[in-house]
């Protein structure tokens, strides 16, 4: 064997080296990944089912130190809320996304908006729940759930107009002309024909949506703040399960902590059903 | 048909010329004319919404953060000192722990998440594809206070063990470098609120880079693989030059979602204004775990104005941040377009 052929047989264990190192690294950044996951799934499940009883479903948030209570009023309060929310947020978001989708394709318009969606899709929740302090807290001289509704709506709007555009867009223009050539003006075509074979998909964002503000803490800080009690008057604090275990999680009371727990148990169970039921949706159609 | 088309078989039988119809066309029943016009009126008035949304937000934090910016100017940016009692703020502590705590994330998270993405687009098996990009996907949809709370009562605690504690003993008499790890050992401070934000932002990221690599095109890599290249040449050579404008985009877009973060820092940055010591393992503060905190309970006033003003500093950085991760997403998809 020359000289040359040596060195080429080295440089290519070398490359087989550095394959065989980057994919083992690859491999393990996966592994990293879901470690994660499984770790603080698994935590969430050990923590929340000890702290999980009957009564944490029908006795209101105790006072520190107390032997029972529950969480009725924080859970009543956060389906209220991301329940209102939703209905407020949703016709605005299809109404935008039809906008964006059937309307203002190639106008400066539909590009400003779509530009400016993406990225208050990702702007952070807390600047949302100031902007809602300094506009209706302030006026109404009290936080309110109203507020916090208000608050929660603002996050849904660009999450449903995101979903909506997309799924219009997937709809083929062949089916928009042949109702079109029926002499079926713009909204019904929209209504009763696009929007309604995107319907799974405009379903999926409007779960999702859901699923993401059931979570969200920020936003609701300064809004709907809290409530030791239960209310149902949308015009006065109200308690919530994320502000609440916030609450709770960051006291030294133990009965506060084991609460904040079977709460975070409750809403990682719901939004993850959420999240699987808007793909099991969405597959089902595509 | 006769009954549909009364004068063209009229016209068939008769052998005649076709003419045209004359007069105007029957009329035809329009049900409720106007409904096209208010429904287009509708969908403008919601897209209009969505940027007056955005003059709002930028509005209001403005008119509230008008006070303190009068007070201190710019200088806010770069002092320290924030004393509620004596009326003087400065933001620079949560500034700084803002942005540490998201360079950390990134540091932590980008050779992450390019692991993943080259693992889901050329080393997984078909089968597993699927489902494993789900599970990462979960990862983002977890609420952020379920790792606030993880993160101070489980991780927290684990870090100060068995990372905390060796590192101090090992860099304990060195000077700069003990000063780097120094502080108690819960596990609270810059390092956590990093790492946690990593987990955090990760699938954002892993998920842009996914999606970017599995659009270069096969022959390009085939071409490579038939000239002998291994796959990790393929990838470091040929894939990520030809998409680098959208996997800086996905970075980006997590530092986005770093920056504006809430719960997860609250729980386990500490909430201290200090920056004697930059130690990772001291309590510290972030403009928005010093929002959840302190703003509920300001007064209205100077206190108040100059929380806001460290909001209108956060929505700034993020909407330049997000916006930068646009524009390049939007031009690999042009790019693309061009391409094919």
């Amino acid at each position: 064997m020359s000289a040359t052929d040596a060195k080429r047989l080295a440089m290519y264990r070398k490359r087989q080296r550095i394959n065989t190192i980057a994919l083992t690294l690859s491999l393990a950044a996966m592994a990293f990944g879901l470690v994660w996951l499984i770790w603080i799934l698994l935590e969430t499940l050990i923590q929340g089912v000890g702290g999980l009883t009957i009564a944490t479903f029908t006795q209101m948030t105790p006072a520190p130190m107390s032997e029972d209570g529950g969480l009725a009023n924080a859970i009543y309060g956060s389906l209220v809320m991301v329940g209102l929310a939703t209905c407020i947020g949703t016709p605005i978001g299809v109404l935008a996304g039809v906008y964006l989708a059937e309307y203002g394709q190639k106008t400066w318009l539909g590009a400003v908006v779509r530009f400016i969606n993406d990225i208050l899709l990702s702007a952070p929740s807390i600047v949302v729940g100031l902007f809602i302090y300094t506009v209706v807290v302030t006026r109404m001289k009290s936080f309110s759930a109203l507020a916090g509704i208000l608050a929660l709506a603002l996050i849904v709007i660009p999450v449903v107009i995101r979903t909506t555009e997309n799924m219009l867009s997937l709809i083929p223009n062949a089916l928009r002309e042949a109702a079109y050539a029926l002499g079926t003006p713009k909204w019904k075509v929209i209504m009763t024909v696009t929007l309604k074979s995107a319907r799974a998909g405009v379903i999926t964002g409007v779960l999702l949506a859901l699923a993401r503000i059931s979570g969200e803490t920020a936003p609701l800080l300064f809004t709907a703040l809290s409530n030791q009690f239960w209310t149902s008057s949308l015009g006065s604090p109200m308690a919530s399960l994320p502000v609440t275990i916030f609450k709770f999680a960051m006291s030294p009371y133990e009965n506060w902590q084991k609460l904040a727990w079977a709460g975070v148990f409750i809403i990682t169970i719901g939004v993850l059903v959420l999240n699987i039921l808007a793909r099991v949706l969405f597959k089902e159609k595509h | 048909m006769a009954a549909i088309l009364p004068a063209n078989s009229i016209d068939r039988e008769r052998g005649e010329e076709r003419v045209k119809p004359g007069g105007s066309p029957t009329p035809r029943r329009r049900v409720a004319p106007w409904a096209d016009a208010v429904f287009s009126l509708l969908t403008h008035g919601a897209a209009w919404l969505t940027l007056a949304l955005l003059a709002g937000i930028i509005g209001s934090l403005l008119v509230g953060a008008a006070p303190a910016i009068k007070q201190f100017g710019l200088n806010f940016l770069i002092t320290a000192e924030w004393d509620p009692t004596k009326e003087q703020f400065g933001g620079l502590v949560m500034i700084y722990g803002t942005l540490m705590t998201s360079f950390i994330a990134l540091l932590i998270a980008v050779p992450v998440s390019f692991g993943i993405a080259l693992f889901l687009t050329e080393l997984s098996p078909g089968w597993l594809r699927r489902p494993l990009g789900i599970a990462i996907e979960l990862l983002a949809a977890v609420p952020s206070i379920v790792y606030g709370m993880w993160g101070l009562l489980v991780f927290g605690p684990i870090l100060a063990t068995y990372v905390q504690q060796p590192l101090q003993s090992l860099f304990g008499g060195i000077p700069y470098l003990g000063a780097l790890v120094s502080g108690p050992p819960v596990g609270i401070g810059i390092l956590s609120a990093g790492i946690i934000l990593a987990i955090m932002i990760i699938p954002f990221i892993a998920s842009v880079m996914r999606d970017v690599f599995s659009v270069t095109p096969a022959m390009l890599k085939e071409s490579a693989y038939g000239l002998g290249s291994t796959t990790w040449e393929v990838v470091w050579k040929v894939v990520l030059p030809y998409t680098k404008t959208g996997v800086v985009g996905g970075i980006m877009l997590g530092l986005g979602r770093a920056l504006g973060e809430t719960m997860a820092v609250t729980f386990v940055i500490g909430n201290m204004n200090q920056l004697n010591s930059l130690s990772v393992f001291e309590a510290a503060n972030s403009i928005t775990s010093a929002l959840a905190n302190e703003f509920a309970e300001a007064g209205a006033g100077l206190h108040q104005a100059s929380l806001i003003y460290l909001g209108l500093v956060l929505f700034f950085i993020t909407f330049v941040v997000l916006a930068f991760s646009k524009v390049l997403l939007n031009k690999l998809k042009k790019n693309e377009g061009a391409r094919s």
